[in-house]
């Protein structure tokens, strides 16, 4: 092991410095972990020095989501005013087999580089890697995440529904943001998880923001798929969202839960394709089971309110890319990517950005791999594929977007004139 | 109302005026140099002759137009789009446009399926790439037309940016070959980087249009792109302003008067918003300070005029430059010369030679050594006695001038080249990647579309108070970066002190990989012409926080290394002069011709120059057969593991079957599975037919349907392999998926990367024959790790069209396993034969670590049988992965190949002859974990690490740059 150990001890009077990639989900989740004793601190440090770092202590040749998070939380560590003797430093691990899985062991080399091996590096992954004695999940915290997951993305998807069209700038957000804090200091209380609290809290959130004054009119709507950090962080994807709206469209991001209903179902894929044990694939089904219940308490509540565009199911969005890619594809985001390309369309988002950092691996094969066969499904599909990079230009994404949004408009005023 | 389109490119500006009927009232077209607001004011000032006071509409179009409809307040329409209005408006019955602009590639289908494409942002092939190339020419850009028309053949150029280019028409260049040729090669690079890059699958076929500004001003370039496509494409009238005019054709609702958008433009900009960094001198005095500190470090210099004796000639025929010093007995400095090498650096030293020695008649030549790109050009043009690899030269000037450096960096025209020295010892060799060149002639490349010379922008760096932070990356990167920051705000001054600054990080981070600059060492020599910039200089000591020795003939080491060479050769073996004396010269005759070799079937385009009737120097060999016979190795497989893994497969033929053929193609997981699917499917009755071995035909014959164009090649290749079995008329391909490859138990998992897990699924979905069915092709999902269950897997996987029982296809499964264990322990077996060969010839032994399907010929372009050349026997990873045990390593070991890659460095740092060269193909991302562990594994043991970057290049210039300073610093550490 090169970096220290985060023992038990450590719980207590550590800071653990968790990398931001969604908002409001991270933010909610955090106080899951608070409520477990641990302190914590969500990272929106950004600025040129993150990436600075980052090109510094990590091999340039490595993904931009590497580079960005190690390089926010070796800026956090050197800027952010934290005692470097009482830190430590969370990071994922997907395990798969693309180079995410080797995040945890860069940051430890960065850590190295930068004489600072006596920060504890936490492997934040589902599959007990790399254990850390004072880090335990355990299943009851597993939980409580999955809810405030769940909670973070009706909030996101309600708010990106909203937010285009209200009349009173800023109110989606602050309802994002009171839900947040209301919801934090529930769970701080171990409250608001399960059952019926959270079926009367997602009802609540539902009628809230329905009852937002809106003024809908036809805009042009655009779905962002992509490499999971790049999809979501604005740090990584160079405020994407925000530029979308700005340029006077409404944006659909895929649910975050999607991500992990899919890297629980692969195993039962593995088991078909390559043999193996049924114990794995029978829990995973099992547990899958379990969580489209809470999946379909926030469908219906979004439902009910009738005012909103609700997402598929996620059992409902995986047939739609039957015979497309297929199912043994599990690397990086997988066919998973290829279907949330699909399900958009089907959502009425048959605009999409397809991010990926330069090099990405997997997205060879599941993005610029499979946009041919969609477009070809779908006609109304318009789909640009976007690199990210350190150096990777702002203008020409932009531009390159923009050619993506110059056809939807085409699209849309045909539509205003037919109808 | 007059309408205006403003078309504001990269490099160009167009402005196109409608009247109410659509007729082009006015058009003109410029060079803006960046100076964006005022030459659109001044291009729109003469437009107030047609429109008079009325108000006009005006849209903005182009990459650079974007940030200024912002600030103008005027509407935007992205340029594609732009092309689109007007070509449906003027040319309705197009089926396809191919537009080429100064960094744009764009193409778009018409008809009900429309689609618009424009190049990714890693992808040369456009305006600017044929610029930087017509300069590496030294000609004018529209001068490639006129030379293109005069070809004869044509070479391999790769097409992926410009840098990548470059490195093959450099050597072409210094081996003599016609321009006519290489500006035809040129051209023809561009047209397969657009249909590589942007077809995508979908066929350029119908009325195809071509438009923009290279597509126009080079009619050759049309001629290619019409016999690449096998089409008859046609060039419109007013085929540079599409884009201009489609913006004029954009309903606007807003009118505006000229004046006032005149007014607009010239209002100064706004606050800067571009991300800066701390200025080169924060005052004058530490500027002056800086420049006596450097004044001091200079060669002793002695007016040949009062010499009398023995001299040395040194000559470094560089990529872009030729340097030439002539040396005293005691190493002091008598002549030198710099100049543009032109293409041409024989003529350079011939004129040389003749004029020292008429000039300076009490000196004689006595010995005469070159280096560089062209150093056997020059040595066998001169018959030089003496000629050393580059590293080495510049090592022998360093340590002249700063005895006991221990770190050297050169920045030259196209390479960084840094070692550490360590004992006397080159310890370790950095050279730069040939996709991340930010060097000299990049600096140039910048400077001179500024409209500056290179000195002048020196000049301005060091004035500069807000540097661009401009990151660290390729040239294609770059030029984008800077357009942002002009259009941000920046200055001049502060974009090329941003752009040496950039140069530095791209040395130290890219290049070096340092993380804590103070390591590199504590006597730091830095030359090559670049650092004669002082504000390259200046940045390197700001990032290193140390001074550093420049010497300020700084550009003129490589060849007074070359020079002191000369002399302790001249000095430890005397010989006689073969040198050509200026009387000599004046009958002097070169001739170059070019052939294709007869000597195997890889029928290397040969470049023969013949000097003086009885010196001859080939290049663009792949090997020694012809050209030196005495040292070629006839049996290679014993000496060269990757011989006899090619070999080996090789032996694995169709035999006829009852069950009707199968294709594989064989690439990627078969240059390892071969022998079990091979022997799988014949054990099952198939006439197995695999693909032929990879080339650059078969690339290109697959390279429309390529959805990225930034996987890495041997995955491109697969298009090619699967188009060859198509055409064979094979109707059935068998390529499976798999997430997980054979499990050595030597890794935390055994995974395969994911293009090699995946890749059948782009295939499957690309590749015209195989979407609509006309060939069966079988991409299930399965893996060789479980033995037991693979069988019912295949069985299930081919019972659908089969008949096969599970008893016919457990033996055909064990018959596979056999095959492909026997194939193994053959690898291994022949690995002890080639290391006993090696150590009884006391040849240094190089594992060339790489993947299976990295002895392709085609992927590794001959790089085993070039270590062969220079006497060192080579061997492959799972040669000797199996001699060393299960070790944790600092990543997460769980790939299968990479584990062996782990292993056979394990096993390396315990031999004291064994070294290891890691190939890397170019966009493989999982070897930036690889390979920082191997470097650190083998650094760990005092082992130098040496990389290979590879790519659809062909040319192994880099690369024997590399091998010979590895082998030569092998040699020193004796």
């Amino acid at each position: 092991m090169m970096s220290a150990l985060f023992t038990k001890a450590m719980k207590k009077e550590y800071t653990l410095l968790i990398p931001n990639m969604v908002h409001p989900h991270f933010n909610l989740a955090k106080e899951v972990f608070v409520n477990h004793g641990y302190t914590v601190a969500i990272l929106e440090n950004r600025g040129p020095n993150v990436i600075r770092e980052g090109l510094r202590y990590v091999h340039n040749d490595i993904c931009y989501p590497a580079q960005l998070v190690i390089g926010q939380l070796i800026d956090a560590v050197k800027n952010g005013g934290y005692d470097r003797d009482k830190v430590a430093l969370v990071i994922s691990q997907t395990g798969g087999g693309c180079r995410a899985s080797n995040y945890y062991f860069l940051l430890q080399k960065a850590l190295k580089k930068c004489n600072m091996a006596h920060i504890p590096v936490i492997s934040l992954n589902l599959k007990g890697m790399e254990k850390s004695p004072g880090f335990t999940i355990t299943p009851f915290m597993l939980l409580q995440t999955y809810s405030a997951f769940v909670y973070g993305d009706t909030l996101m998807a309600l708010a990106n529904q909203t937010r285009p069209y209200e009349v009173h700038q800023g109110q989606a957000d602050a309802l994002v943001e009171k839900w947040t804090a209301y919801l934090g200091s529930r769970f701080a209380k171990n409250r608001g998880y399960i059952g019926w609290a959270m079926k009367r809290n997602l009802a609540a959130i539902c009628a809230e923001f329905a009852a937002i004054e809106v003024k809908r009119t036809a805009k042009i709507k655009v779905g962002i798929v992509g490499e999971i950090y790049m999809k979501y962080a604005p740090l990584g994807n160079n405020d994407l969202q925000a530029f979308l709206e700005e340029q006077g469209c409404e944006v659909c991001v895929p649910s975050v839960m999607g991500f992990f209903y899919y890297g629980l179902d692969n195993a039962a894929t593995d088991r078909t394709y390559y043999g193996g044990r049924w114990g794995i694939s029978l829990v995973t089904r099992f547990t899958l089971r379990q969580l489209y219940k809470v999946e379909r308490m926030a469908r219906e509540a979004m439902l009910k309110s009738g005012s909103f565009t609700v997402p598929m199911p996620y059992t409902e969005m995986k047939g739609l890319n039957r015979d497309l890619i297929d199912y043994g594809v599990k690397m990086g985001e997988g066919w998973l990517l290829t279907a949330e390309m699909l399900d958009l369309i089907h959502m009425g988002y048959p605009n999409i950005v397809c991010t990926q950092p330069f090099g990405c691996l997997p997205n060879h094969i599941c993005a610029k791999g499979m946009i041919r066969a969609v477009t070809e499904r779908e006609s109304e599909a318009n789909i640009v594929a976007i690199d990210y990079d350190p150096s990777a230009p702002r203008v020409n994404q932009e531009n390159r977007i923009k050619l993506m949004l110059a056809i939807a408009n085409e699209r849309l005023e045909g539509q205003n004139t037919d109808s | 109302m007059i309408t205006i389109g403003l078309d504001i490119g990269s490099t160009t500006m167009k402005v196109v005026a409608l009247d109410g009927n659509g007729r082009i009232v006015h058009h003109a077209y410029q060079r803006h140099y960046s100076q964006i607001n005022e030459t659109a004011a001044s291009m729109l000032k003469p437009l107030g002759d047609v429109v008079g006071g009325e108000p006009v509409a005006i849209t903005l179009s182009g990459s650079a137009g974007m940030g200024l409809s912002q600030k103008l307040n005027l509407p935007f329409i992205q340029e594609v789009y732009a092309t689109r209005i007007a070509v449906t408006t003027f040319l309705p019955s197009t089926d396809v446009v191919i537009e080429l602009g100064g960094e744009d590639a764009k193409i778009l289908f018409f008809g009900s399926n429309m689609e618009v494409r424009m190049n990714g942002t890693c992808a040369g092939g456009t305006g600017s790439f044929i610029d930087q190339m017509a300069s590496l020419l030294n000609v004018d850009s529209s001068a490639i037309d006129s030379l293109a028309k005069k070809a004869t053949q044509r070479y391999s150029i790769a097409s992926r940016c410009g840098v990548f280019a470059k490195s093959d028409v450099q050597p072409l260049l210094n081996q003599g070959a016609a321009k006519s040729d290489i500006a035809l090669s040129i051209l023809h690079s561009v047209a397969n980087q657009t249909v590589a890059g942007l077809a995508q699958g979908r066929p350029i076929k119908g009325q195809v249009v071509y438009l923009g500004g290279p597509l126009t001003f080079l009619p050759s370039l049309r001629r290619v792109f019409d016999e690449v496509l096998e089409t008859e494409g046609t060039c419109p009238d007013h085929s540079l302003y599409f884009v201009a005019i489609g913006a004029a054709l954009y309903p606007s609702q807003r009118s505006i008067t000229l004046g006032d958008v005149v007014a607009r433009l010239m209002r100064p900009g706004g606050a800067k918003t571009f991300t800066s960094i701390a200025p080169l001198f924060a005052s004058r005095q530490e500027y002056e300070h800086f420049a006596a500190r450097h004044r001091r470090e200079a060669l002793i210099e002695c007016d040949p005029a009062s010499y009398v004796g023995e001299a040395f000639l040194g000559v470094d025929a560089g990529s872009t430059t030729v340097k030439a010093v002539v040396i005293g007995g005691e190493g002091e400095l008598l002549y030198s010369q710099y100049g543009d090498n032109n293409g041409n650096a024989v003529e350079f030293v011939s004129n040389l030679i003749t004029t020292f020695e008429t000039t300076y008649r009490d000196i004689t030549l006595a010995k005469a050594c070159s280096t560089g790109y062209g150093e056997l050009l020059i040595k066998s043009a001169f018959d030089f006695e003496y000629s050393i690899v580059e590293t080495m030269a510049h090592y022998l000037s360093a340590n002249a001038f700063l005895e006991g450096v221990d770190f050297i960096i050169d920045i030259g025209g196209q390479d960084i080249k840094c070692f550490k020295i360590a004992d006397g010892v080159i310890d370790d060799i950095f050279l730069n990647e040939a996709c991340s060149s930010g060097c000299g002639s990049f600096l140039q490349t910048f400077s001179n579309a500024l409209g500056y010379t290179p000195e002048e922008a020196a000049r301005l760096a060091l004035t500069a108070q807000n540097p661009v932070d401009l990151g660290s990356r390729c040239t294609v990167f770059m030029n984008s970066s800077v357009k942002q920051a002009q259009k941000d705000g920046a200055t001049v001054a502060d974009i090329f002190a941003g752009l040496a600054i950039s140069v530095v990080k791209n040395a130290l981070y890219k290049v070096i990989r340092s993380t804590d600059p103070a390591l590199l060492g504590s006597k730091i020599v830095v030359q090559g012409g670049t650092f004669l910039n002082d504000a390259v200089l200046r940045a390197f000591e700001m990032e290193l926080n140390a001074d550093v020795v420049r010497p300020a003939q700084a550009g003129l080491m490589g060849a007074y290394g070359c020079a002191l060479h000369a002399r302790s050769e001249h000095r430890r073996a005397p010989r006689q002069r073969t040198t050509l004396t200026a009387e000599e010269l004046k009958s002097f005759t070169h001739r170059s011709r070019t052939l294709h070799c007869k000597g195997c079937t890889n029928a290397c385009l040969l470049t023969i120059t013949t000097f003086d009737h009885d010196r001859r120097l080939v290049s663009g060999n792949k090997c020694d057969r012809i050209v030196d016979p005495a040292s070629f190795i006839n049996d290679p497989q014993t000496l060269n593991l990757y011989a006899f893994k090619q070999q080996y497969l090789a032996s694995f033929k169709a035999n006829k079957g009852k069950r009707g053929r199968i294709g594989l193609p064989f690439q990627l997981s078969f240059y390892e599975q071969l022998p079990f699917w091979h022997t799988l499917f014949s054990t099952l009755g198939f006439e197995v037919v695999t693909s032929p071995p990879s080339s650059w035909d078969l690339y290109l014959s697959g390279q429309s349907t390529i959805p990225s164009d930034t996987v890495c090649y041997p995955a491109k290749l697969m298009h090619g392999h699967i188009e060859a079995l198509v055409r064979e008329g094979i109707d059935t391909i068998f390529y499976p998926c798999s997430s997980y490859n054979i499990d050595e138990k030597k890794g935390d998992n055994h995974f395969n990367c994911p293009v090699v897990a995946y890749y059948p699924e782009v295939l499957k979905h690309n590749v015209p024959a195989l979407k609509d069915g006309s060939v069966r092709f079988i991409s299930d999902y399965l893996s060789l790790a479980s033995k037991g269950f693979l069988p019912k897997r295949l069985l299930k996987i081919l019972s659908p069209y089969y008949d096969i029982t599970l008893a016919e296809m457990r033996f055909a499964a064990s018959e596979g396993y056999e095959a492909l264990e026997a194939y193994q322990q053959a690898i291994r077996r022949q690995g002890e034969v080639v290391i006993a060969n090696a150590r009884m010839r006391g040849w240094p032994i190089i594992v060339l670590s790489g993947r299976p399907y990295h002895i392709d010929g085609e992927v590794n372009h001959g790089i085993d049988s070039l270590l062969l050349q220079y006497g060192a026997a080579v061997l492959s990873e799972d040669a000797v992965a199996h001699h060393t045990v299960k070790t944790k390593q600092q990543v997460l070991n769980q790939w299968t190949y990479h584990a062996r890659m782990y292993d056979a460095a394990r096993w390396v740092v315990l031999q004291e002859d064994a070294h290891l060269v890691q190939l890397i193909s170019f966009g493989c991302g999982l070897d930036a974990v690889t390979s920082d562990e191997i470097r650190d594994i083998l650094h760990h043991r005092g082992k130098i690490y040496t990389q290979i970057k590879i790519d659809e290049i062909a040319n192994l210039g880099a690369v024997k740059i590399r091998i010979r300073s590895l082998l030569a610093a092998l040699k020193e550490e004796g």
